[in-house]
């Protein structure tokens, strides 16, 4: 086995992706959004409850996907479940940022928010695999998506491409 | 054994074919002698695109080097040797899949364009609202959105033929939707991503005796079996040169020549006219009324050796080694816990699309790619196909000429770190 498999398939990304969190439709979601990889076939749907306040108080995700991109959502909607949606957003940034950029980190988040930041770390072990960053950020992507929907009757659908 | 009976024998020896020399045909391949992550690459992914042997390479590199000008313009030397060796490739094209001339055969960029020239030159000069369009359930995305484009663009009606459990292309069912209004046939020769081939003779044979013109999708079929378009009596035959060890960029449109020659033009510009005035142009004769501006020419030329080499090893001597490595690729990948085969070997060519339990596509893809097995995980540009299996995703791997019994196993060692992570 090699070691940058292992890297990216570790045990909480595969418990993940076989138990996801907060999987399934949201009955009373007022913003959701459809995320397709279409070099994959990935598909999902990420729902949001945001409060007046802007913060996400329920979040939730269906579709099918392969075990990282599960993974990424299925832990991205417990991480962002409490927060404001900038505050989502601005976390998104620096994930995207891990994944894409070398010498890039977390660390900016690391006193805020310490268990996000280690969530997310572990998933940057797609670094070693360009392919699959995709994977790891759809479910981000649609979440951003679900934010800025106008419409909350009709979903946005967003695309990795 | 007297001398005369050892020479008789010899002779005979002599005459028999050669066993096709798998570890001979590989050394034709640069490629296949490079290491993927420290491992040696197992190409598994030829039915996306195959590797070119260095008969092509050096074809493509002499072309470049030695013959390169524009072609059917300049009375130079160099335009002279350019045009021959790109016309040897309509003629080694024309030989390749029996045309009746090498008239019929139309360069174009690939499959794509191929069957968008069909659906725009034929499909908007002779269908009309209400017409209805016959494709399958097999089809790849390209044989399905340019009749979906026209469709729209006339008010026409799309029929799709469907497939059994199996994968299998449903005859009595295509049969069926064979009516009245039926104007077009268009139908892969074999599915992309199961592997499955048609029973093309007898779809055009329902077709023809309704009058309706079919198109063959040939883009997988013809690095696999032999093609004679004459004798399947097909309309139209597409195929690309990537997919059978040519260059990209080159693709092929076959067509019965008193359609061709019913047909507008597709694309206006050089090359494709007699004379042109402010006032109206007028148009060359088939094929090159459908060959706007310069083309591909060294792809072109690239591609006529690569239908060469094919035909050199022999269609038949190839379908007969592919044939044994999907049997035993079957096999092999039954053995593995947990993995599904979509579709049996019944009526299939060298294709293995699979899943496995708890594993997605991508993922076995990812891990079997670390172990240097070339795959393809996705879709493969059949969602409606995927739709059918009810599965987002499935691993393919597809064999071609070069590929041997050894890269089996390869493949059936690399899954099984899939069943270690995953199972």
């Amino acid at each position: 086995m090699f070691d940058d498999l292992r890297e990216l398939y570790q045990e909480v990304i595969l418990d993940h992706g076989k138990n996801p969190r907060n999987f399934g439709a949201m009955d009373d979601a007022n913003r959701a959004a459809r995320g397709d990889n279409p070099m994959c076939g990935d598909r999902i749907t990420v729902y949001l409850s945001v409060d007046q306040d802007g913060v996400i108080r329920e979040a939730s995700f269906s579709g099918q996907g392969c075990a990282i991109s599960t993974a990424s959502a299925s832990m991205m909607t417990e991480i962002v479940k409490g927060k404001t949606v900038d505050d989502a957003k601005e976390l998104f940034q620096s994930f995207h940022n891990m994944c894409t950029k070398d010498h890039c980190d977390m660390s900016a988040h690391e006193e805020s928010d310490p268990d996000a930041v280690e969530r997310l770390t572990v998933l940057s072990g797609v670094r070693q695999f360009p392919v699959r960053v995709k994977c790891a950020t759809l479910a981000w992507h649609t979440l951003n998506a679900a934010t800025t929907s106008a419409d909350e009757a009709e979903p946005e659908t967003v695309t990795t491409e | 054994m007297n001398d005369a009976a050892t020479l008789a024998e010899a002779a005979v020896g002599h005459n028999r074919p050669e066993p096709y020399d798998v570890e001979k045909v590989r050394q034709d391949f640069p490629i296949l002698q490079r290491e993927v992550y420290g491992q040696p690459l197992v190409y598994l992914d030829s039915a996306a695109s195959a590797q070119k042997p260095r008969q092509v390479i050096e074809a493509v590199e002499s072309a470049y080097q030695e013959d390169y000008s524009n072609v059917h313009r300049g009375v130079h030397f160099l335009s002279q040797r350019a045009t021959d060796r790109f016309e040897a490739s309509r003629e080694a094209a024309a030989r390749f899949i029996n045309a009746a001339s090498s008239d019929e055969i139309i360069f174009t960029r690939g499959g794509t364009e191929s069957i968008n020239l069909v659906a725009a030159s034929y499909g908007r000069k002779f269908l009309r609202e209400g017409d209805e369009i016959v494709i399958s359930h097999l089809e790849h995305h390209s044989n399905i959105v340019p009749w979906q484009m026209l469709r729209d663009e006339k008010g026409l009606k799309l029929k799709v033929v469907p497939v059994d459990d199996d994968g299998n292309f449903l005859l009595d069912a295509y049969a069926e939707l064979l009516g009245p209004k039926t104007r077009f046939v268009a139908i892969t020769h074999m599915s992309n991503a199961l592997g499955k081939v048609v029973p093309a003779k007898e779809v055009i044979r329902l077709a023809h005796e309704r009058d309706i013109p079919v198109l063959l999708d040939g883009c997988q079929a013809v690095s696999h079996q032999a093609i004679d378009v004459q004798d399947l009596d097909v309309d139209f035959y597409v195929f690309s040169g990537h997919k059978l060890y040519g260059p990209t960029g080159v693709g092929v449109l076959y067509g019965k020549m008193d359609l061709l020659d019913k047909m507008p033009p597709y694309q206006g510009g050089g090359e494709m006219i007699s004379s042109v005035t402010f006032e109206e142009s007028t148009f060359k004769p088939v094929p090159h009324r459908f060959e706007a501006g310069t083309p591909a020419i060294v792809q072109v030329i690239g591609l006529g050796a690569a239908l060469q080499y094919v035909e050199d090893l022999g269609i038949e001597n190839i379908a007969a080694h592919e044939a044994g490595l999907l049997e035993y690729a079957h096999k092999r990948l039954s053995e593995i816990d947990g993995l599904r085969i979509l579709g049996s070997t019944e009526n299939k060519a060298s294709i293995v699309s699979f899943t496995m339990d708890g594993a997605h596509a991508h993922d076995i893809g990812t891990i079997v790619d670390r172990a240097g097995v070339a795959v393809r995980a996705g879709h493969h540009c059949a969602q409606p196909l995927m739709d059918r299996f009810d599965i987002a995703a499935s691993a393919r791997a597809s064999f071609g000429l070069y590929n041997t019994f050894g890269e089996v196993d390869a493949l059936a060692e690399s899954l099984n770190a899939v069943t270690e992570i995953f199972g």
